[in-house]
């Protein structure tokens, strides 16, 4: 330290002014603890009192999960999203449901019949809603109508259209009250088709043929499922409570028919953050008895000792050729030269990383039913193994049959999350290194993506989907020319034929021929360049049991977990 | 002063308004499509969602719709929340970013003017030194890794002690706040560390201040009246628009601690292009600023009586 | 105090001189002053050299490191500095008919020898499996503990179930596996457990521990450069892999190329956007505080309407109307709407100052003496502001590095694979755990950076600050 010139004078000041910012100091420490508690006043105001329970609570017999974003509302009629899609799995429940073993098994109705023209469905006399009331079949007919009527504008309303006068109610050309539904009585429902169809079965599990009550409906006044009390609950559970952006509560619902399946008393969604590393760190701190993991994680999870599980979820990622008029990737020998230089293995192997996840072979994924077995095992699905060479003739022939130079760059249309920055990054460098060609990425927030694949505003796009109900037409019927989530306009009359072939076919031979044969063309025609299959690594508490992953409805499903004494 | 508050309020007014406007021509002059989703749309239903929300409406009439219901206080329906009311939703989450933010902004004010005072009378000297490198630490590390660390000692300290002595993310009790806020606060509490600093030192150096010694003033009242007051203008000053950084800039703490503040919901609303919340929120923060500035104004002419309102 | 003897001699007055009047040392003109000072000021110098080898590493770096930034190393994904990079060549990878190459022992065995390209095993029956399951793990398990990452299951004997058709024959279950995920040259335990009819473990496990080698096909190393022609290299050929100094990241990519190209992105929009927002708002505030009265409330008002703009949603705005086409970087309209959206804190900031200014003694004094009002702001007011401008500038280059990290993450900031320090540190955090040098070294610059223009910041306000000479 310098020696202060002047001892008495500068260094006395120093010392008193250090006395006094130590005081002022104190003050703030006191000030602040003051201040939290006011705030803690403030907070019990805006949250559930008491925080967050631990992920296992024995003397309540709960549990605590988390969800990656806050439902957007739980109309089950409009609701077109996994996290409502969860919470609806939980709290309401279809004419047939999914049991812990994948298997359709008998929900609000105990007994059915279907066959080519229609189908009855029978529903149990003790099937209740919340309030103690019956669900009766006219829920079903007022549900059915809602989601069909354009007022109400549902996305999923599509799915309804097996019923008869469905698609034309739909567009406005007929009144609801036409929709080939009807209450025979409180507990017999009557359907009629459109055109016969071998799945309604499965439909009838899916969230838009859920119940609605038309006197609680209407009593919402417009903000229908929008709280926990705007809705009435006829599943396992209940939702009591729904603070939102940050929990809701899920209590056993007194009135649900099937008792004996209900093992927990409560389920707390505790915290709600799309955060990897949150999760894993709130898992770690047994805060939630279940969560995913990244690739970058399972480093982490494996030097914890964690039990390590794996789940396919059904969905499938692929590259989206343009095949409007006028693009470059309408030529087939371009996307031929481009399959041919990629390989599927090495980017799941080396990019994405993550156990679970398969190389992508075809649009249908392997959980697909064929005739007998799996319909991927009845028909592999055919691949382009890499092959360079092939694949620069392809790009010469294709340049030449262009009339061009050389390739202008080809826009590569993506999301703006962390996994699809890595594979966009990937791709633009496999493409350059192979052929020679130039990718633009053009990374897009959501709306403005989705614009742009509606407009066809791009040469390739990183897509993906997932089942709406198991069976293989909810990804055959994607390159229907008339399906708007073609988005790339990708039409084939052949192709089209096959796909009315399976919506209209009853027998599984025929469906599933036509099946192998839209992935025939598929790959013959380079519609996509298949990606993977994705997977999911994740880890739960070890004494929470009986927590089921799904391919279609809720995932992740805790209905049948319990807790392990 | 009464009525210098409410005019400057009625000046408020008219900036909210044309803070509305400005947001609301630019928000519809974003491309993309605030009715798309995952699955595409029929016609039919994308006529019938344009109806409900509006938007078949000319521009200049929704605009008129827009400002008649604001004036009401009324923003409207999310388009992303269906059935959510985002006068429901201001009110829900953002009491949430503000004690967030009024914590935050208490550590980083407090703790801003206590280092920087300290860091002046000592400089050059060891504290000063240490100080000042961790404000560089506080201001060149971002806040995503602030708070990734923040919660990852958490979770260490969890474990080593065998119980929970702070949740690790979630919301509800003042335990829940503490690492957040702090977190959120570090890096205008760098910031006002830095100015403080610089402006204690031009002040211990100034005439008032010699003057005050040589006229035998004690220490003690020479720095509360003369120099802390002076110095602390500057701070006073970027205190307001800190406020509006803070709690609106509050979106990576929010999601790593799985807070439920109301600046998650702005940051998916634009990305969204939810354009009743984004409205909403615009609004709501701009008239919060604007009042904040105001507020922040008023206290400038009571620290320092130089400063004429009028 | 030690004595002092005076004589005569001491109190006899000084001869008369002319040179005591003369000045002896050039005359300085204010910025040589400052210039002086500066040298002076050991910290700003280090500073100086700091902020001159930041501008090397950008600009000549690239130059000497002649990697390719967005060259994928796929071979070192993830390696952190230092790592061993012998490779092995190999034939390029066929599937697998699974026959085995070399002996099989009992349990779980190996088929061909294990490396980053494939590991290929085989196992015997174990009693009574209706499936197996494979795990991978990176530490030994002991009896009872987690076996490790599950790779692969196969479970086709259970008995049909209600909804299988009729006839549905179980087929045999898989008993070979090979992995290809993520392998790295280092050791594995598989281990292959025994499925129960319901698909739960029985608790007999085999168990193999094996090390993995690195290796590449001779294609792999032409494309990477590391040879002339493929052809010239056999199977079991020995090879040095490419050297990264620094590590790679995520996919394999030169961290320190990396780092430099992200400099360029990164120091642009950290220093042009701070300077140009900063001067703009310094003369606002100068301007509003130093005219005062309506003017000054009209333009304090128009800065408060500036600042509750959403930035976010005006950034997005720009970039759309200076019609940033996909792949290009769009720096310049981030830059543009920084420094359109930002200037609000400075001009707040400065006018507070200039109010206080306005009416110490010295701006009466040169007011009297006739000074003009641009020389009052540019030659009194101005100056005196220098220091809480200068820690405003040093603190906006971080916010403006941060800015741009926070725009790239939600799909806004610049184009990949154009690199950006913000970024990089983005990405980093992910693996913060596992491979900490990816976010490291891109903090380490931010901090540098941040450190040195915060030093030379405050050499320059003392160099400068008329003050502060005073107060020395």
């Amino acid at each position: 330290m310098t020696k202060a010139p002047n001892p008495s004078g500068e260094s006395a000041f120093n010392r008193s002014a250090a006395r006094q910012l130590a005081l002022f100091g104190v003050a703030i420490v006191v000030g602040l603890v003051g201040l939290m508690w006011g705030l803690n006043l403030l907070a019990s105001l805006t949250a559930t009192a008491g925080g967050v329970p631990p992920a296992v609570d024995v003397a309540n017999n709960a549990i605590t999960v988390m969800l990656t974003e806050e439902p957007p509302q739980l109309d089950s009629t409009r609701s077109t999203d996994q996290v409502s899609g969860i919470v609806l799995g939980h709290v309401m429940e279809g004419l047939l449901r999914y049991d812990d073993r994948g298997e359709l098994a008998p929900g609000m109705a105990e007994a059915w019949r279907i066959d080519e023209g229609g189908a009855t469905f029978h529903l149990r006399a003790d099937a209740r809603w919340s309030d103690g009331q019956p669900v009766t079949a006219h829920d079903f007919v007022f549900a059915w109508r809602l989601g069909l009527d354009p007022e109400n504008a549902s996305e999923y309303a599509f799915i309804l259209y097996p019923i008869k006068n469905a698609e034309a109610i739909n567009q406005g050309e007929l009144p609801v009250t036409e929709l080939g539904a009807r209450a025979l009585d409180a507990r017999t429902l009557e359907v009629e088709f459109e055109r016969p169809i071998a799945f309604f079965d499965k439909l009838t599990a899916f969230s838009t043929y859920f119940p609605v009550r038309e006197d609680f409906y209407r009593a919402t006044e417009g903000r229908f499922g929008a709280d926990a009390d705007q809705l009435l609950y006829n599943g396992p559970f209940a939702l009591s409570n729904w603070v939102h952006g940050q929990s809701l509560r899920l209590d056993r619902n007194p009135h649900y028919w099937d008792q004996a399946r209900i093992r927990l008393d409560r389920i707390n969604v505790g915290y709600i953050t799309s955060d990897p590393n949150t999760r894993l760190n709130l898992f770690k701190d047994e805060k939630i008895v279940m969560t995913g993991l990244t690739a970058e994680n399972l480093t982490n999870a494996l030097e914890q000792r964690w039990h390590i599980h794996r789940h396919m979820d059904g969905s499938v990622f692929y590259l989206d050729f343009n095949h409007r008029e006028g693009r470059l990737t309408r030529n087939l020998n371009l996307r031929k030269a481009m399959i041919l230089a990629q390989d599927p293995g090495e980017l799941v192997y080396k990019v994405t990383k993550t156990p679970g996840y398969l190389p992508g072979e075809s649009l249908f994924p392997r959980f697909l039913e064929g005739v007998q077995g799996k319909f991927r095992d009845e028909h592999p699905a055919p691949t382009y193994p890499m092959d360079l060479q092939a694949a620069r003739a392809h790009l010469e022939a294709a340049r030449r049959e262009l009339g061009l130079e050389a390739f202008p760059p080809l826009v590569l249309l993506a999301g703006d999350n962390p996994v699809s920055n890595i594979q966009t990054e990937y791709f633009q460098a496999v493409f350059k290194k192979n052929l020679g060609l130039d990718i633009k990425i053009d990374r897009q927030i959501f709306k403005q993506r989705l614009a742009k694949m509606t407009s066809g505003d791009f040469d390739l796009v990183l897509a993906g989907w997932g089942p709406d109900y198991n069976d293989p037409l909810t990804y055959g019927d994607l390159y229907a020319s008339w399906n708007l989530n073609n988005r790339g306009r990708y039409s084939n009359p052949e192709y089209d034929r096959q796909v009315r072939i399976a919506q209209g076919a009853m027998d599984a031979q025929t469906r599933v021929a036509a099946f192998a044969e839209m992935q025939r063309i598929i790959h013959e025609d380079v519609v996509i360049i298949p990606n993977y299959e994705r997977g999911v690594a994740y880890v739960t508490h070890p004494r929470v049991k009986g927590i089921l992953r799904r391919v279609v409805g809720a995932d992740t499903d805790y209905t049948y977990a319990w807790i392990e004494p | 002063m009464l009525r210098y508050s409410l005019k400057r309020l009625l000046q408020g007014l008219v900036t909210v308004f044309f803070i509305a406007t400005a947001t609301f021509f630019a928000m519809h002059s974003v491309p993309g499509d605030p009715l798309a989703s995952d699955k595409a749309l029929t016609e039919r239903i994308r006529a019938n969602l344009e109806a409900k929300y509006g938007l078949d409406q000319p521009l200049m009439t929704q605009y008129g719709i827009f400002l008649g219901n604001l004036l009401q206080g009324d923003f409207g329906i999310s388009y992303t929340q269906e059935n959510r009311r985002v006068n429901d939703i201001i009110r829900e989450h953002f009491p949430v970013s503000a004690t967030l933010g009024i914590l935050a902004i208490a550590f980083a004010g407090l703790g801003g003017v206590l280092w920087g005072a300290l860091t002046a009378l000592y400089r050059n000297r060891l504290p000063d030194v240490l100080i000042m490198l961790a404000v560089i630490l506080g201001i060149s590390v971002p806040s995503f890794v602030f708070a990734a660390l923040g919660q990852l000692l958490l979770v260490q300290l969890n474990g080593v002690l065998g119980f929970s002595v702070l949740p690790v993310a979630g919301w509800g009790t003042v335990a829940h706040m503490l690492v957040p806020s702090l977190v959120l606060g570090l890096g205008t509490m760098a910031y006002l560390t830095r100015l403080m600093r610089s402006s204690m030192l031009e002040i211990v150096g100034s005439d008032f201040v010699r003057t005050a010694k040589s006229k035998g003033l004690s220490a003690r009242r020479i720095f509360t009246h003369h120099q802390l007051r002076n110095a602390i203008l500057p701070v006073v000053t970027v205190l307001g628009p800190a406020i509006a950084a803070i709690t609106t800039g509050g979106f990576v703490v929010e999601m790593v601690f799985a807070i439920p503040g109301l600046g998650r919901y702005f940051v998916q609303a634009v990305q969204q292009l939810d354009y009743t919340v984004i409205m909403g929120t615009t609004v709501f923060y701009g008239a919060f600023l604007v009042f904040m500035v105001i507020v922040v104004d008023l206290l400038y002419g009571w620290i320092d009586p130089r400063v004429r309102l009028e | 105090m030690a004595e002092t003897a005076f004589t005569a001699d001491d109190f006899r007055p000084a001869a008369v001189t002319e040179s005591a009047q003369a000045v002896a040392r050039p005359s300085l003109s204010y910025w040589q002053d400052a210039w002086i000072r500066l040298k002076a000021n050991r910290r700003a110098l280090f500073s100086l050299y700091l902020v001159i080898g930041l501008s090397l590493f950008t600009l000549v770096g690239p130059l000497i490191w002649t990697v390719d930034p967005s060259l994928q190393d796929l071979e070192q994904i993830s390696q952190p500095p230092g790592a061993d990079r012998d490779a092995t060549v190999v034939a390029p990878h066929r599937p697998w008919d699974g026959a085995p190459e070399l002996p099989l022992r009992s349990g779980l065995s190996l088929a061909a020898s294990p490396t980053t390209q494939s590991v290929r095993l085989v196992w015997e029956p174990l009693p009574d499996a209706a499936g197996y399951r494979l795990y991978r793990n990176l530490f030994p398990a002991a009896g009872g503990q987690a076996l490790g990452l599950p790779l692969f299951e196969t479970f086709n004997l259970r008995e049909p179930s209600a909804g299988e058709r009729e006839g549905a024959t179980p087929r045999k279950n898989q008993r070979r596996f090979e992995d290809r995920l993520d392998l790295k040259p280092r050791s594995y335990y598989y281990s292959v457990a025994a499925l129960d009819a319901q698909g739960q473990m029985t608790g007999d496990v085999h168990r193999l521990e094996l090390t993995v080698t690195r290796v590449i096909t001779a294609q792999e190393a032409e494309a990477m450069g590391l040879v002339e022609d493929a052809s010239l290299l056999n199977p079991g050929d020995r090879i040095k892999l490419r050297a990264h100094p620094l590590g790679t990241d995520y996919l394999g990519r030169d961290l320190l190329a990396r780092l430099m190209a992200g400099a360029r992105v990164s120091l642009f929009i950290g220093i042009a956007a701070p300077l140009l927002f900063i001067a703009f708002g310094v003369i606002y505030g100068a301007a509003a505080g130093f005219l005062g009265g309506w003017p000054d409330q009209a333009l304090m008002r128009f800065s408060d309407f500036v600042v509750a703009l959403p930035f976010l949603l005006f950034m997005i705005l720009l970039r759309v109307a200076s019609g940033v086409q996909p792949g290009e970087s769009g720096i310049t309209p981030m830059v543009l709407a920084m420094v359109l959206l930002s200037w609000p804190a400075a001009a707040r900031l400065v006018r507070g100052q200039i109010l206080q200014i306005r009416e110490e003694g010295y701006i009466s004094a040169s007011r009297l003496l006739g000074g003009g009002a641009p020389y009052l702001v540019l030659r009194h007011m101005i100056p005196n502001t220098l220091g809480v401008i200068l820690v405003t500038m040093t603190f906006a280059v971080p916010t403006a590095i941060f800015t741009e990290a926070f725009l790239s993450f939600i799909g806004m900031g610049v184009a990949p694979p154009t690199p950006s320090w913000g970024s990089m540190c983005n990405e980093g955090i992910k693996t913060m755990l596992t491979t900490p040098h990816e976010l490291i070294f891109p903090a380490l610059f931010i901090s540098v950076t941040v450190l040195a223009f915060n030093l030379l910041g405050d050499g320059l306000r003392d160099a400068l600050d008329a003050r502060m000479r005073s107060a020395e």
